[in-house]
């Protein structure tokens, strides 16, 4: 297939001429598009899209599995706009080269409110919106797979091609094109009893120019979308066949095991090798600038080795740093900082100078590791002048720009492996993925393949954190006990810049930023910047609702007049939990909602406080409207994950610094949710006719903390303004005088 | 030198008496599906069955097992008697559980173990019994495909 025709199809569906210039820019060599179709007889009919003559289809897909569903997906949205049989699909995972490179993802967070999210930084030149390197991305983020990349990629790839093998069917059957009908990866002129597989006709649609605008089904159409398309992933994983990262095997392979200057930012003053030299197994102790590694023919080996040297780091100017401090400096820039503007609506400090009543209350959460299941891990392998990675990441074109860069060699002399993801939840974006630079400069020093497997000490002390935030409120009621005054100052803007925006309507509001920053990197970790700015403005508005005397429930619905949105999925959600009910005695609701990634999510959890005076979470019941659902249990599954990942944060999540350095280092004092402990969930998916689809990998996450610590409140009179909650030892008020006051 | 016998295999194991039966069956074995998740026996990713007891191989040394019987997640259709997939595993596609897998060979081996010495568990005594660490949250359906699997 020529270039043109692919950027053709492309640059005029979607989103207009963006692309066309891009697919220009980006135009790939000969060379590529050889290896692009791997045999003389299969043929592309479009990036996404290949059909063989055995009539199979396979569609290779952009982004990474990390077990939110993607390879089925979005195999799905093209096979159903093509009319393909399920049962010929085939998947594949795009190949690391800028031939697949997600120009679709890019242009669907220009297009959206959403914005070019500051967690792609490094990967691309947005500021300059440079399209070369905008091309140069895979990434799997910011909830974008499905509404994105298959809304306007997949389904628009199927379309295309369906059309392509119906013109090609009626050229050769000399019959009109609207005669003839795809069904079940078959092509039928049902009048002349004729009929083509799409293999049969794959050869010579190829040869065709695809029209402007292939026609997308209607959702009444829909033959596979919207179905519980069993996941394809599944079965490797329970059979212990599927491969991550860490298991990949590659011939010779010898295992590392480092450790990195636990002060961010120091450097490695000097080690002994000798203790580490002299064990079994070890074969070289290798110095980085910040990092001591040690290389062996077992990783237990090479951890042992590791573990009996005493490298000496230099110190730095934030020794003395420490979770107080680093608070402290918050303060401080909330107190005297020069203040970023954020939103300005009315005027805010009048209202509050006016009004009856204000309320005030800072807000702060600490810094949290992302606590991957699989520890990071990356392997290597440079051989005649050319490199090989094998690793599991959610941008695999993008890891291999940053070993290449790192190695200082052409991107296209490294070839980067996909394996499976033992959890992302942003950890595994290159620029949160300091592994693998370290594992390029390892594997450097050797001719056989390195695996560089860090601990779980080390991924928890070495991560790319969530930003510790504090926020400062003030509101103001009326005399109506209507809210008119909405003031918000928090700390260290992050992304998503709107996280920060109440949807509720208030005249007046000004929301401002302020820098603090800390030497404690920090990255996205899922939800990004909503999971904290959900907690504190969901609780804030549970404050207001509880000055006010009224409903919590009631308080923010009235508030919602202008987002009916909104309003409907927080009516679902108070529907699905039964406010009205009697609850257990010593059980409490709470309430919470928030937008994000397109989609708006709300919460009921229902919490007592145990024997022990810890928060016990029986219940989540969960709203949430993406627009609408590609894949129901799929959806369902990650509103589940969500809530319990965000519930993991709200009742253990904390990672402490102290001289510098992260305190917590494995499951052991960086707790995590278990089974015992997960609560029912009770999940309703709203849809809505004419809206862009929204995300679901992330949105569940940000309500359930304020969910939780507003029936907390309910419990025991007590506001919960830091998180987490093991930090407290409650007291919950007599039985009696807990009112249901959703 | 250490002899066990991995999904009915007999293998001499020239390693370190200390060495972690996580890493024998990983880097010397070749046997990837039992995972690493945290060194120290606090997640269960490298739960196995030794005798058909559920063990954490991780902070198990291979001293400690010399001459048992392991399954891994590789042999445990194997072990239960052949057949493609156990019913453990058949009922962990039925209610698709997995979400990024990692946790799940350690989930499954746990759960089997349950079920062997316990066929109707209780709630309660699928809170006590399994204490795997999953990052993705897929804690409820574990628990409903474990229902699924209660014989009366």
């Amino acid at each position: 297939m020529k270039l043109n025709r692919r950027r053709f199809l492309l640059g005029t569906t979607a989103f207009g001429g963006g692309l066309l210039i891009a697919y220009a820019t980006t135009r790939p060599s000969k060379h590529e598009l050889a290896n692009r179709s791997s045999a003389p007889d299969q043929h592309f009919l479009t990036t996404w899209l290949r059909i063989d003559p055995d009539n199979t289809v396979t569609v290779i897909v952009p982004h990474s599995e990390m077990g939110q569903g993607v390879l089925t997906s979005l195999p799905m949205m093209a096979a159903d706009e093509m009319d393909a049989d399920w049962n010929l699909v085939k998947v594949e995972q795009a190949p690391a080269t800028t031939l697949f490179a997600n120009g679709v993802l890019v242009k669907g967070f220009a297009a959206t409110m959403v914005g070019i999210p500051k967690f792609l930084d490094g990967v691309a030149d947005f500021a300059t919106m440079k399209l070369a390197e905008i091309m140069n991305m895979q990434i799997t983020g910011g909830s974008s797979s499905v509404r994105f990349t298959g809304e306007h990629g997949m389904r628009v790839a199927g379309a295309a091609a369906k059309e392509l093998l119906r013109t090609t069917a009626a050229g050769r059957w000399n019959v009109p094109v609207n005669e003839v009908t795809a069904r079940l990866s078959h092509v039928y002129h049902v009048a002349s009893g004729r009929s083509a597989t799409f293999g049969e006709l794959a050869a010579d649609a190829a040869q065709l120019q695809p029209g402007k605008n292939p026609v997308l089904k209607q959702p009444g159409e829909f033959t596979l979308m919207g179905r519980n398309i069993p996941r394809v992933d599944i079965p490797a994983k329970v059979d212990g066949s599927a491969m991550f990262g860490i298991d990949a095997r590659p011939a010779g392979m010898l295992y590392a095991a480092v450790k990195t200057s636990p002060v961010f930012g120091s450097k490695l003053v000097s080690v002994d090798h000798a203790p580490a030299l002299q064990m079994r197994g070890v074969q070289k102790v290798v110095e980085l600038e910040d990092a001591v590694a040690v290389v062996a023919d077992n990783y237990w080996r090479a951890q042992k080795a590791l573990d009996a040297l005493n490298p000496l780091f230099a110190e730095t100017d934030n020794d003395g740093e420490s979770s107080a401090s680093i608070f402290a400096s918050h303060d401080a820039a909330i107190t005297d900082g020069d203040t970023n503007k954020d939103i300005e609506e009315g005027d805010a400090a009048a209202a509050l100078q006016s009004a009856t009543t204000t309320v005030d209350a800072t807000y702060r959460v600490p810094f949290l590791a992302h606590a991957a299941m699989e520890p990071m891990n990356c392997t290597v392998h440079f051989h005649d002048d050319l490199c090989d990675v094998w690793t599991g990441t959610q941008d695999n074109l993008g890891i291999r720009g940053r070993v290449a860069s790192v190695a200082d060699m052409d991107d296209d002399d490294v070839t980067v492996h996909a394996f499976y993801l033992g959890g992302g939840f942003g950890r595994r974006l290159p620029q949160s993925t300091n592994t693998i630079d370290q594992a390029t400069l390892i594997a450097r020093e050797f001719d056989v393949p390195v695996q560089t497997i860090w601990s779980r000490e080390e991924d928890t002390r070495q991560d790319y954190y969530r930003p510790a935030v504090s926020s400062q409120f003030r509101a103001a009621l009326d005399e109506s006990n209507k809210v008119v005054a909405w003031e918000n100052i928090y700390t260290g803007q992050n992304e998503p810049a709107e996280a920060a925006h109440t949807p509720y309507s208030i005249a007046n509001k000004s929301i401002k930023w302020v820098d603090s920053p800390t030497h404690v990197p920090f990255g996205a970790w899922r939800s990004v910047a909503h999971s904290q700015h959900t907690f504190f403005m969901e609780s804030f508005v549970d404050e207001l609702a509880h000055q006010a005397g009224k409903s919590p429930y009631e308080f923010r619905l009235e508030m919602l007049t202008d987002k009916p949105r909104h309003a409907r999925v927080l009516r679902a959600v108070a529907e699905r939990a039964n406010l009205q009910r009697v609850l257990p005695a010593g059980h409490a609701l709470g309430i919470a909602l928030q937008e994000s990634f397109g989609s708006i999510a709300a919460q009921v959890a229902e919490v007592s406080i145990g024997s022990h005076g810890e928060v016990r979470v029986h219940r989540v019941s969960c709203a949430l409207d993406c627009g609408r659902v590609v894949h129901p249990d799929t959806a369902t599954s990650q509103v589940e994950s969500g809530i319990i990942y965000g519930l993991t944060a709200a009742l253990y999540g904390q990672i402490s610094i102290a001289n510098g350095r992260v305190v917590e280092g494995n499951f052991t004092d960086y707790q995590m949710l278990s089974l015992a402990e997960s609560p029912d969930i009770d999940v309703v998916l709203l849809e809505s006719e004419g809206v862009a689809l929204g995300g679901l990998g992330e949105p569940a996450t940000p309500p359930v903390a304020a969910a939780v610590a507003n029936a907390v409140y309910v419990l025991t009179g007590q506001r919960i303004r830091e998180l987490p909650l093991k930090n407290y030892r409650f007291t919950a008020n007599p039985v009696e005088s807990v009112a249901n006051l959703l | 030198m250490v002899q066990i016998t991995v999904n009915g295999v007999v293998q001499d194991l020239d390693v370190e008496p200390d060495m972690p039966l996580l890493w024998a069956l990983r880097n010397e074995l070749g046997l990837t599906g039992t995972k690493f998740g945290c060194g120290v026996a606090a997640c269960g990713a490298c739960t196995v069955h030794v005798n058909g007891n559920p063990v954490r191989s991780c902070v198990t040394p291979v001293s400690a097992v010399d001459g048992a019987s392991i399954t891994t997640i590789e042999g445990l259709a194997y072990a239960a008697g052949g057949g493609a997939l156990t019913a453990v595993q058949q009922a962990w596609i039925e209610h698709q559980v997995p979400q990024c897998g990692y946790c799940q060979s350690g989930m499954v081996m746990a759960v089997s173990a349950l079920m062997a010495s316990n066929p109707a568990p209780s709630d309660a005594d699928i809170d006590s019994a399994i204490s795997n660490v999953c990052r993705c949250g897929t804690y409820p359906r574990v628990r409903n495909a474990i229902r699924s699997l209660r014989t009366a």
